[in-house]
């Protein structure tokens, strides 16, 4: 597993001429700042500033983003180990998380994909989100209805993806199709 | 982006042609049929071109026996062997629509443009 950094999109042709859509992810270099049990830290990305408590526990990496991951193997890893791109290799099942873009306050029909009312004919329900519940039994509503509210800005997790390409000189790695939120968000990169 | 752009501009072939919508082109696409590769070639009328930089698409129609044929191109497909400008066309539009509803002569004519001096690049 990796942290990485999500560039932005574009397109790629594939060994057989098609178009892949593909996500550039600038994964690594991350470096092992902290091994546990079952467990490891992992650092990454330039920090500009460390604080006192925070060069203690670092000692001489300067990593702006620190994130735990459970491993099988821990005592395999050593405390400043680097860990790059090149731990994928084009054709990897990958899994990854991060969060996504914040919509706002949404209302059903793009929180919930609830269907909308007719737009016409004298209806009036366009995007109303419609009963929410029965009468006088239960005489509330249910705890966890589908209502209007805060979208995005969530972790999300999307597993499946492939590994187009890997340039290990620059530590990016080309993902087929669409990773959680906008540029420049942080991404947990997972072997599926 | 700069990476990004990097990464797109690794992809642009040499040696595409200059061509514009209303001119008449010949495309040779390469297919794999059987386990061998031969060549195709689409000759038609070019609609439109739209993308920008490397991811650039154009839009070929010809009339197939009556019927029209539209086949979009990516300008730097690997799979198109050679575009050749077969005829340089004068129209007025960036965007040839109104050709799909052109019936007959009119479907597969456009006036030819006078000798244009070649741009450089492009």
């Amino acid at each position: 597993m990796l942290l990485g950094k999500k560039l932005g999109m574009t397109q790629v042709y594939s060994e057989k001429g098609d178009v892949v859509p593909v996500t550039v992810v600038e994964a690594g270099p991350c470096y092992v700042t902290q091994v546990n049990e079952k467990s490891i830290q992992i650092g990454f990305g330039a920090a500009k500033k460390v604080n006192k408590p925070m060069a203690g526990h670092l000692k001489e990496l300067k990593v702006k983003y620190l994130k735990e991951f459970k491993v099988g193997n821990a005592a395999d890893y050593k405390v400043g180990q680097e860990l790059k791109a090149d731990l994928f290799k084009a054709g990897d099942k990958l899994k990854v998380a991060g969060t996504s873009i914040g919509k706002g306050t949404a209302g059903t029909v793009k929180r919930h994909h609830f269907h909308r009312g007719p737009m016409s004919h004298g209806s009036k329900s366009h995007r109303i989100p419609g009963s929410i519940g029965a009468g006088t039994t239960p005489g509330r509503v249910e705890k966890g209805t589908r209502m209007s509210g805060r979208m995005g800005n969530e972790r999300v997790t999307v597993k499946g993806l492939k590994v187009v390409r890997v340039e290990n000189e620059k530590n990016l790695i080309l993902i087929s199709g669409a990773v959680p939120g906008p540029g420049n968000n942080l991404l947990e990169i997972y072997k599926a | 982006m700069k990476i990004i752009n990097e990464i797109e501009k690794a992809q642009a072939k040499t040696g595409v042609p200059a061509f514009n919508v209303g001119d008449t082109v010949r495309v040779t696409s390469k297919i794999q049929e059987g386990g061998k590769e031969r060549l195709q070639a689409f000759e038609g009328i070019v609609l439109k071109r739209q993308g920008k930089a490397t991811r650039e698409t154009f839009l070929v129609r010809k009339i197939v026996m009556g019927v029209g044929v539209e086949r979009i191109f990516p300008i730097n497909s690997p799979l198109i062997d050679r575009i050749q400008v077969v005829k340089s066309g004068k129209v007025r539009r960036a965007k040839l629509y109104y050709m799909r509803k052109l019936t007959g002569g009119a479907a597969t004519r456009i006036e030819e443009a006078e000798a244009k001096p070649v741009k450089e690049g492009a």
